[in-house]
C-alpha cells in the first residue's frame, strides 16, 4: 500500500460503522448530533447572501478579514475584557478544527507530549500524533470527568510541550468555574506549559459565567484561545473559528494555514461578521432554549434510572449504562436497531467513555420526549433479560 | 418577559407537566403562574395557528386592509370612535397608528362583495369618518411570526462527533 505508516496507524473505529449504519437507517429520532438543530439566524444568513450579491468573492488575507478579526478582539474586549490586536495575535481559521491542528503544528517537536482529558473531543489525538507529537491521555472519569490540578501534575514530564483543556465538554457537559481554572492555571505556569483551550461551547454555560482562560493571572502569554460561531450561533456548516494567541504562536499558526487554506471562504467570514454585529440576541434565545431542553432531559433520564453527571455547558448528557450490563457501542447499537434512537457511545471520546452514552439535547421538544419514551421501552426490554 | 410566557407564546398546548420540568419548577407552581397571568389578563386566550390557504372549502374568507382617517374626538381623542369600529365582529384587528392616516384595520369577510359593503355601508358613513382606502391581501406569507407553509424537513445529518 502506498499509505503512510502514520495514517495506516490512526485510531480504527467500530464507531465509523455503527455511524453509517446510523446513516443508513430512515425515521430515526436522534439525539447523536453534534450540532445546534438551529438553522442559522436570517440576518446572518441574509449578510451572507448580500456578499455574494456585492460580489464579495475573492480571496482575504491569510489572517482573515480585517473587519471580522477587529469584531472579534472588540467582542472579547467588551465582553471579558481580553484583549487581543487584530493587527497579529488574531488567526481566523475553518472552525476549531482547523485551529487545533495549526496550534498543534505549530508548536510540537517530534516527541513532544500532549496532555488530553478524556472523555473527550475526537481529533486531538490524532491530531498530535500527525503533528509527530505524543498525545497522553488523562482519564477524568474517576473525578467527576473533571481534570484537578493534582491529577494535571502526575502526568507532566520533562518533554510535556501542552494540555488541550475543552470546556464546557464535549461528550460530557462539564465546564469549570473561574477558581477551578485558576488551580489548573497555577500548574501551566509551574511547569511553564502551553495551554490550548477549545471553548467553542463557552456561550452555552449555564450554572455560572463562563471564563476564558486566557483572563486568568499571567495565563495569555501560555494560552492558545480557540473559539469558532459554529456552536454560539448555528453556523457550523460555514466553518468559521479563529484562534487568538501570543504572536509568535499566531505567526506560526499563519505559516502553515498560508500554506494549506490560504485563507477561510469570504462569504463566510462576512455572515461571521454579521454574527457578532447583530447575533447576539440569537444566541441568548437558544441558550435558554438549550437550558431548558437539558432541565427536560435530566429529569426524563432521572426518571429512567440512569444516572449521569450534571451537565453545566454545551448540549450534551453524558449518562452512565453501566446498570444494564451492555457495552456502550452494543447499548448504541441495540438501542439504534430495536427503538430507532440515535446516541453516540461514550468509546468514541476514548477508551473510559464505556459504560457510557452521549445524548445530545439539541433537538426538538418532540424528538426529546419520544426519545425518551423509546429508551424507557429499550431499557424495560434489556432490564427484563 | 418570563420563560413561562416565551414557552406558552411558542406552544399553547405545552403541558404543565413538561414545563414545569424545563424550568425545573413544580408543577404547582406553574399552574399557579398560568392562573394569576390569565386573571391579570397577560395570558387573553390559547387558539390554534390555522394555515386557511390550505382548506379546500368555498367559504373561506378573504381579508383587507384597511387604512381608516378619522377625527378624534375632545376628551377621548381616538378611543371612543376606535371602539366604534372594532366592535363590529368583521373587524379582526385595529391599531391606531402615526403616519398619513390613523386606524389601521383588518377586516375579514365571506368574500370580495361581503368586504366591500362593509366599508361602504357601515365603516365610511360613520361620523367621524374622513376617508379609507382598503388594500385586499392577495397571499399570505408570514403572519405573527409563524410562515404558512410546512416545515421543511431537517437538513442535519443524523449523526456527528
Amino acid at each position: 500500500m502506498m499509505i503512510s505508516k502514520k495514517v495506516q496507524n490512526m485510531q480504527p473505529s467500530g464507531i465509523r460503522t455503527f455511524f453509517d449504519l446510523v446513516l443508513g437507517m430512515k425515521d430515526v429520532i436522534s439525539l447523536g448530533v453534534g450540532e445546534p438543530d438551529f438553522v442559522t439566524p436570517w440576518q446572518i444568513r441574509e449578510a451572507g447572501i448580500y456578499s455574494l450579491e456585492e460580489g464579495f468573492t475573492s480571496y482575504t488575507s491569510n489572517k482573515g478579514l480585517y473587519r471580522l478579526r477587529l469584531a472579534i478582539s472588540r467582542h472579547l474586549h467588551n465582553r471579558y475584557n481580553l484583549d487581543y490586536s487584530p493587527e497579529d495575535e488574531i488567526l481566523i481559521t475553518v472552525g476549531v478544527s482547523e485551529a487545533t491542528d495549526l496550534v498543534l503544528r505549530a508548536i510540537i517537536n517530534k516527541g513532544d507530549k500532549i496532555l488530553i482529558p478524556i472523555p473527550g473531543y475526537v481529533s486531538y489525538g490524532p491530531l498530535t500524533e500527525l503533528a509527530g507529537g505524543v498525545p497522553v491521555y488523562i482519564d477524568t472519569s474517576k473525578e467527576n470527568f473533571k481534570l484537578t490540578p493534582s491529577t494535571l501534575e502526575k502526568h507532566i514530564d520533562k518533554n510535556t510541550k501542552a494540555l488541550i483543556l475543552n470546556y464546557p465538554n464535549n461528550p460530557t457537559g462539564i465546564s469549570y468555574t473561574k477558581a477551578e481554572l485558576k488551580q489548573i492555571n497555577k500548574v501551566i505556569l509551574k511547569y511553564k506549559l502551553l495551554c490550548i483551550t477549545d471553548e467553542v461551547y463557552g456561550d452555552l454555560t449555564y450554572d455560572f459565567e463562563h471564563t476564558p482562560f486566557a483572563t486568568l493571572p499571567k495565563a495569555k502569554e501560555r494560552t492558545v484561545y480557540l473559539n469558532g460561531f459554529s456552536k454560539s450561533y448555528a453556523m457550523t456548516g460555514w466553518r468559521v473559528g479563529f484562534a487568538c494567541g501570543p504572536k509568535d504562536v499566531i505567526a506560526a499558526m499563519t505559516k502553515i494555514h498560508q500554506y494549506t487554506i490560504m485563507c477561510v471562504s469570504i462569504t463566510s467570514q462576512m455572515a461571521a461578521c454579521e454574527a457578532l454585529h447583530a447575533g447576539r440576541s440569537a444566541v441568548e434565545y437558544m441558550k435558554r432554549e438549550y437550558r431548558r431542553r437539558k432541565e427536560f432531559i435530566m429529569e426524563g433520564l432521572e426518571h429512567l434510572g440512569l444516572k449521569c453527571i450534571k451537565p453545566q455547558g454545551a448540549f450534551y448528557v453524558f449518562a452512565s449504562i453501566k446498570d444494564t450490563m451492555m457495552g456502550s457501542l452494543e447499548f448504541s447499537r441495540e438501542l439504534l436497531e430495536r427503538q430507532k434512537v440515535a446516541v453516540v457511545p461514550g468509546t468514541a471520546f476514548g477508551y473510559n467513555g464505556e459504560g457510557y452514552i452521549r445524548i445530545s439535547y439539541a433537538a426538538s421538544f418532540e424528538n426529546l420526549k419520544e426519545g425518551l419514551c423509546r429508551m424507557e421501552e429499550f431499557l424495560k426490554t434489556i432490564r427484563r433479560g | 418577559m418570563d420563560e413561562l410566557l416565551e414557552i406558552l407564546e411558542k406552544d399553547g398546548r405545552a403541558s404543565v407537566e413538561d414545563i414545569a420540568k424545563m424550568l425545573k419548577k413544580k408543577p404547582q407552581a406553574i399552574r399557579q403562574a398560568i392562573r394569576r397571568y390569565e386573571k391579570e389578563g397577560i395570558i387573553l386566550k390559547y387558539k390554534a395557528v390555522i394555515n386557511k390557504e390550505l382548506i379546500k372549502e368555498k367559504d373561506v374568507e378573504v381579508r383587507a386592509l384597511i387604512e381608516v382617517n378619522v377625527t378624534p374626538q375632545k376628551d377621548v381623542g381616538f378611543d371612543r370612535i376606535a371602539e366604534r369600529i372594532y366592535s363590529f365582529p368583521e373587524v379582526v384587528s385595529c391599531y391606531l397608528v402615526s403616519g398619513t392616516y390613523d386606524l389601521l384595520l383588518i377586516v375579514e369577510g365571506r368574500d370580495l362583495h361581503t368586504v366591500s359593503s362593509f366599508v361602504a355601508e357601515k365603516l365610511a358613513p360613520l361620523e367621524n369618518v374622513k376617508g379609507t382606502t382598503t388594500h385586499f391581501l392577495l397571499k399570505k406569507y408570514k403572519e405573527d411570526g409563524v410562515v404558512l407553509k410546512h416545515k421543511e424537513e431537517n437538513k442535519r445529518i443524523a449523526i456527528s462527533y
